[in-house]
């Protein structure tokens, strides 16, 4: 079991002027053998962090460790992190076998590689004569477990999933979560698992990080996080998936909050990143200009929340 | 249904003047391209393997004419000061003169210019006035797989139009209406009827590829969301067709409708030398076999000029068309 | 199993254009090796006696100045005209190649630099930097060789960089690289195969464009040399004598065209070959009139829509295969059903915008109390463009990007309300302001793409806001948007149902989302509607297998952590092929051979939820997470 430790990671893109930093100061700890579900909007920076755990994006400041020691990344030295992707049909060579693509990940040679082939493919529910299959004759579903046997095959102690199941239909995504669930139980992994939606991600998570706009702004153990979520933004995404929809705030100020448009990252708002969202915020609430003026960090007793006002502080 | 969420990802970071960005890019573009070109003009003539002082004098000539020659033509001098006298000399109006007929190399093309700019210009109306409402009609009347004798007979016509170049086109026009009819003069510039089998020879092949493009670029946005809403508003086809549909579909058209005019300025080559047109074209391919080199020089200068100014003009067109050209030029 | 690529080519040569392409081709090719093996000598054979002469049984093209023969010439020069423009296009496919892959093999700084020189060249025409190499590298074969290679070199540059960026951002590029590959073995194992195709399409055509272009040449005279000739030579050779020997010039200019054209269409029969794979033509169905409508119900409660019998169907298929529902003034219903299941083409049927070949049926389609099928165009259109207001799902594509937002609105009045230009604008800009735009004057002068998601989709509905709205049908409004702004839009649409009385359809295949929204839940499986029920009856009294599998297979926020998922085993049915009996019974834990055999009605029950189930009972006592857990799909 390995733990994953992101200190203080930092991504940026583009110049120095038309810049976006799309990762922000990030700490976040995988523990050894658990699952850490990162929710947040589209463009608050999840992929990016992922992409930058696997080394696809540069890093602009701090460290990435996997049980203390700096990731190492090079030709020979074997991935001991992997990735699955969003998109099935684009995550696999169309013109190459599914067997030959997961090969190609192990680090096996000779016969054994087909072996482990057969074996991996045999894992993630797929049947060894499909190894000969191109991945447009597999659905969509099939396509993530091929991808998922090739993340496999690096023999990873580390496994991160981005949204592996919002491309898929709503009768597979059951299946494919469970798979993840079962292999990642079976194999003791640490497992980075990425998704927009709250639900998917209190199903599979030990532990939950709510990012918003680059920063991680509540971290902590899933039943903490969805029984007493401390930041106001993770009580919004909270309200979003459970509550019915009402016709809106009879506070003028409340309503022209939650009809605010999400921020520009290239842009982002003095001061706590939230405020002109917050619906107990400074455009809500008097006496709170802090919130405008400097930026939270996380703290509290329970778990982390990077807000001035958290719930029970 | 299957949700791509990075897939749509609203524009960020638009802000300030759009154009007034757009304008100084564009202009910084053009600048760097021009300064590019004059650069490729001045060191053609140094990439010459040998001495084009020798090439051109021809090996009789004595070691103290090629010598006088050099240094007539500054070539003694090192590289860089050529470079900088050759820009100084372009800045003040001085390209040269012709060692063909001594006169300076301004004078020639000023004389000849004006025959190669009427022949495109009038070839890239009639193809845009002929090809845009045959490729639209052309698209509104094969729309979803009707009338497919219609299409198929316009999609082999286009095809070997587009392909047949516009000398061998110009040479079979020669032979029918000429040879054969004996309708039009073939050969110089003298009246409008001398006009038309240039014009023709260099316009077919563009229009037939203009109006085949524009029938497949009018389809595929027959299909656009954007159409089906304009539907659901109940509009009448008309405002669909022209106001919907057709300012998209030219977006598209227009940057190849770029292209085939810079290819049609390349064009006048061949067709003024199938019919002795009295223009650039005739000129520097005699100057290049005649080792003319200043000449050579001044001429690919004006093609070259010609041709960025006329993808300035296409992504002027563009960002007035298509708002959105605006932020992705960069 | 066969590889992608073979299927492709063999497809391509099945198709009439393709293997007469390939046909000609073959022909051009064999001619060049063998022509100047066999026929060199009569070719050069010169005889005095004979000069330009025309056709005769000796002479099948006549003879030229020095009275060699002009068919075996031409037939001959096709050896060097070929062959040349071959090298020449070789080159500048190698130096393209190479300038191409430059960017993802030297990494971003000094990729950038070749990119840019390479977008300069770009834009100068191919004949004209074939004129400057020219000059460079001196008059004659070698000199044209190269300069036509060169001048190529840079659009086939552009297109390579273009390609391989494509790929290379691609999963799983970026998943090889995690698996520890290089970049050399990237491109060569990842990329280049998969832009080997379109990279081969345009070497084709590029090679016809090199033969052209040499002919061009030598036809100025800065090509092939005497005493060696080819087609271009030959050309400019007899071009001085057409009056008197037309045939001389005729000749290779044809044989120019031929093996021109020979190279382009089977380029292009190839690229349409894959064109075809990979972007198969989306139908969408047309309106036909239907069975004549019974005449409208009147009476108190008289429904917003009402549905009955509604069928979609395309040449081959019928998508939705029997609809039937109505909507009540003010009420919020939901559609449900997995992709394919035809939700989208009910909601179009229902808005007539469904197009040719399709055809749209019904017993009874009524809007307000109007049969839509059997009103005249012109009625149709005004009781539809003011009443009738159409939400769709990808808030990006559904705008006309050329056009501003607040024009787009306004069209709406001009055309059905006869406001002018500047009232239609007025009332755009306050139907935004109702849809709580920001800042709506200002807005309504921008265009689309400086609209967040989010924002277009509020102007969107206030689009359909500009007449006066009985019915909004939102087909999957909030799907490509982030939780928070779905909610925002929701919000939004429930707030004018409730302030004007509008009844909204709202179309999802989130089952979340809908019991969060509506009253009511319409499930649909294969075109069909398998269970109507009230949203507060979900989860626990669904009573049809789907809808209660669809709720176990979803999380939601009370989904118990330590058990596995429902899975629905096999596939959603192929509306080509919809078999006998129920459609779900593939897939059904409960099915029987009754269920195989007929398929169940939509009954209603006394409080009027419908199911179309024949165990539809026996369901309720199901726990809703199966015990068997399946993993295949
Ligand atoms: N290669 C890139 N160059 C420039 N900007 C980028 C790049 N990749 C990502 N970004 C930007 O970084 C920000 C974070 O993107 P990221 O993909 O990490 O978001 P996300 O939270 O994963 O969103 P989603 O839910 O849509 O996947 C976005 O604003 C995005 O536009
Ligand atoms: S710091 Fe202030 S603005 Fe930010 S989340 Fe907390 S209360 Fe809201
Ligand atoms: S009719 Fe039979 S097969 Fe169909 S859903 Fe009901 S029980 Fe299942
Ligand atoms: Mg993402």
């Amino acid at each position: 079991m390995s733990e994953l430790t992101f200190e203080g990671v930092s991504v940026r893109f583009g110049g120095r002027r038309h810049g976006l930093t799309a990762v922000d100061g990030v700490d976040l700890t995988v523990p050894g053998g658990s699952v850490v579900g990162l929710v947040g909007e589209s463009g608050s920076g999840k992929s990016t962090l992922a992409r930058a755990a696997v080394g696809l994006a540069p890093l602009h400041a701090g460290r990435i460790l996997l049980d203390g020691e700096p990731v190492r990344r090079g030709r020979r030295s074997r991935p001991a992190l992997q990735m699955v992707f969003q998109d099935p049909y684009s995550s696999l060579d169309p013109r190459m076998t599914i067997g030959d693509s997961i090969a190609e990940a192990t680090p096996r040679r000779g016969p054994a590689r087909r072996a482990e082939v057969t074996r991996l493919l045999d894992l993630v529910g797929l049947g060894a004569d499909r190894a000969r299959a191109y991945p447009g004759q597999l659905s969509g579903g099939q396509c993530q477990r091929v991808a998922l046997a090739r993340a496999l095959a690096g023999d990873p102690r580390v496994l991160i999933a981005d949204e592996i199941t919002s491309a898929l239909d709503v009768s597979i995504q059951g299946a494919v979560l469970n798979l993840v669930r079962e292999v990642q139980r079976e194999l003791r992994l640490s497992l980075l698992f990425i998704s927009h939606d709250l639900a998917v991600v209190r199903y599979v998570s030990d532990f939950i990080a709510v990012m918003y706009l680059g920063r991680i702004v509540e971290y902590g153990p899933a039943e903490a996080v969805l029984t007493d979520p401390s930041h106001p933004y993770t009580r919004e995404l909270l309200a979003a998936v459970s509550e019915p929809v009402s016709t809106g705030e009879a506070d003028p100020a409340l309503r022209a909050v939650a009809d605010v448009e999400p921020a520009d990252p290239h842009a982002p708002p003095p001061g706590c990143r939230f405020h002109p969202r917050c619906p107990v915020g400074p455009a809500v609430l008097d006496g709170r200009d802090l919130c405008r003026e400097s930026e939270p960090v996380p703290q509290g007793h329970r778990h982390l929340a990077a807000c001035h006002f958290a719930a029970g502080r | 249904m299957t949700t791509l969420l990075t897939g749509v990802r609203p524009p960020r970071g638009f802000t300030g003047n759009a154009w007034t960005r757009f304008a100084a890019r564009r202009l910084a573009r053009l600048l760097i391209s021009v300064w590019v070109l004059v650069t490729a003009a001045f060191l053609m003539i140094h990439l010459i393997p040998g001495d084009p002082v020798r090439v051109a004098l021809g090996p009789t000539a004595s070691p103290e004419l090629v010598e006088a020659r050099r240094a007539a033509l500054g070539l003694d001098q090192p590289l860089w000061l050529q470079y900088v006298h050759y820009l100084g000399g372009l800045f003040s109006g001085d390209t040269g003169t012709s060692v063909g007929t001594g006169l300076p190399v301004s004078e020639v093309i000023a004389d000849r210019l004006p025959a190669t700019l009427e022949l495109a210009g009038y070839a890239f109306l009639i193809a845009v006035v002929v090809s845009v409402p045959v490729g639209v009609g052309m698209a509104v009347l094969t729309r979803r797989g009707r009338r497919r004798k219609t299409e198929l007979a316009f999609t082999s016509t286009s095809v070997v139009l587009g392909a047949v170049p516009e000398f061998l086109l110009a040479v079979g026009l020669v032979y029918v209406f000429g040879v054969q009819l004996g309708w039009v003069p073939v050969a110089g510039r003298s009246g409008l009827g001398s006009y038309v089998l240039p014009v023709l020879a260099l316009a077919v092949g563009p229009a037939a590829v203009l109006a085949r493009l524009l029938r497949v670029e009018t389809l595929s946005v027959l299909e656009a969301d954007y159409i089906r809403t304009a539907r659901a508003k109940r509009l009448p086809d008309r405002i669909v067709y022209f106001r919907h549909a057709l300012p998209n579909a030219l977006t598209a058209t227009i940057t190849v409708g770029g292209l085939l005019l810079s290819a049609m300025v390349a064009g006048t080559v061949l067709v003024e030398n199938v019919f002795a047109w009295p223009g650039l074209g005739t000129t520097i391919v005699e100057s290049i076999i005649a080792k003319d080199y200043p000449l050579v020089q001044g001429i690919v200068l004006v093609y070259g000029t010609a041709v960025l100014l006329v993808n300035l003009a296409v992504d002027v067109a563009l960002a007035l068309l298509d708002p959105r050209s605006t932020i992705k030029e960069s | 199993m066969t590889s992608p690529a073979k299927s492709t080519w063999a497809g391509v040569l099945r198709t009439p254009v393709g293997a007469g392409a390939a046909g000609l081709l073959a022909a051009v090719l064999l001619l060049a090796v063998l022509a100047p093996l066999l026929w060199s000598d009569q070719a050069s054979a010169v005889d005095t006696g004979r000069i330009l002469e025309g056709p005769s049984g000796e002479h099948w093209m006549g003879t030229d100045g020095l009275g060699r023969d002009i068919f075996f010439r031409v037939l001959v020069a096709t050896g060097l005209s070929v062959g040349l423009a071959l090298l020449a296009t070789a080159v500048g496919v190698g130096a393209g190649l190479l300038l191409g892959t430059a960017p993802m093999l030297l990494g971003r700084r000094a990729g950038r630099l070749v990119t840019a020189v390479v977008n300069i060249a770009v834009a100068f025409p191919g004949l004209l930097l074939a004129l400057f190499f020219a000059v460079v590298f001196g008059v004659g074969a070698t000199g044209a060789v190269l300069a036509i290679g060169f001048a190529l070199a840079p659009a086939f540059a552009r297109l390579a960089q273009t390609l391989v960026a494509k790929v290379a951002g691609l999963d799983y590029v970026a998943a090889a690289r995690i698996a520890g590959l290089g970049r050399l073995r990237l491109l060569v194992r990842h990329v280049l195969p998969n832009i080997a195709e379109p990279l081969v399409v345009n070497a084709t055509i590029a090679a016809g464009a090199a033969l052209l272009t040499f002919s061009g040449l030598s036809f100025l005279g800065l090509g092939v040399q005497a005493p060696l000739y080819d087609w271009g030579r030959l050309l400019g050779d007899g071009l001085s004598s057409l009056y008197v020997h037309p045939a001389a010039a005729l000749a290779p200019g044809t044989a120019v065209v031929v093996a021109g054209l020979a190279f382009n269409l089977f380029g292009e029969a190839i690229a349409k070959g894959i064109g075809m794979r990979t972007t198969p033509v989306l139908l969408r169905p047309r309106v036909r009139s239907a069975p004549a409508a019974r005449p409208a119900v009147t009476g108190e409660q008289e429904p917003v829509l009402a549905v009955d019998d509604l069928r979609v169907a395309f040449p081959g298929s019928t998508p939705v295969r029997g609809v039937s529902f109505a909507l009540r003034r003010g009420e919020a219903v939901g559609i449900v059903g997995e992709s394919g299941s035809g939700k989208t083409l009910t909601a179009l049927a229902l808005a007539q915008l469904i197009e040719e070949p399709g055809e749209v049926s019904a017993d009874r389609l009524d809007f307000l109390g109007r049969p839509l099928l059997d009103l005249p165009a012109r009625e149709r259109r005004h009781l539809l463009g003011t009443s009738f207001a159409m939400v769709f799902q990808d808030p990006m594509t559904s705008f006309n990007p050329t056009q501003r937002i607040g024009r787009q609105l306004a069209e709406v009045s001009e055309q059905h309300d006869g406001l002018t230009r500047g009232q239609a604008l007025d009332r755009a800009v306050d139907r935004l302001q109702a849809v709580r735009v920001p800042a709506a004057a200002r807005r309504a002068k921008q265009f689309p793409h400086e609209f967040s998601g989010g924002m277009r989709q509020r102007a969107m509905i206030g689009m359909g806001m500009m007449g006066a709205p009985a019915l909004i049908v939102a087909d999957e409004p909030t799907t490509a948007l982030d939780v928070t702004v779905q909610r925002q839009v929701l919000r939004l649409l429930d707030s004018v149902r409730t302030a004007d009385d509008v009844a909204l359809l709202l179309i999802s295949h989130d089952i979340t989302v809908v019991r969060q929204f509506c009253e009511r839940v319409l499930v649909m499986y294969a075109g069909r509607i398998v269970e109507d029920l009230p949203a507060a009856d979900l989860p626990a009294r669904a009573r049809h297998p789907y809808t209660r599998a669809l709720l176990a297979a979803v999380p939601d926020m009370s989904t118990d952590r330590e058990r596995p998922l429902a899975v629905i085993p096999g596939r959603p049915v192929d509306p080509a092929d919809v078999p006998r009996g129920c459609a779900f019974a593939a897939r059904c834990p409960l099915a029987d051979e009754q269920c195989t055999s007929a398929d169940p009605p939509l009954v209603p029950d006394e409080d009027g939820r419908r199911v179309a189930c024949w165990h539809a009972d026996a369901v309720t006592g199901l726990p809703l997470v199966a015990e068997e857990v399946r993993v295949g799909e």
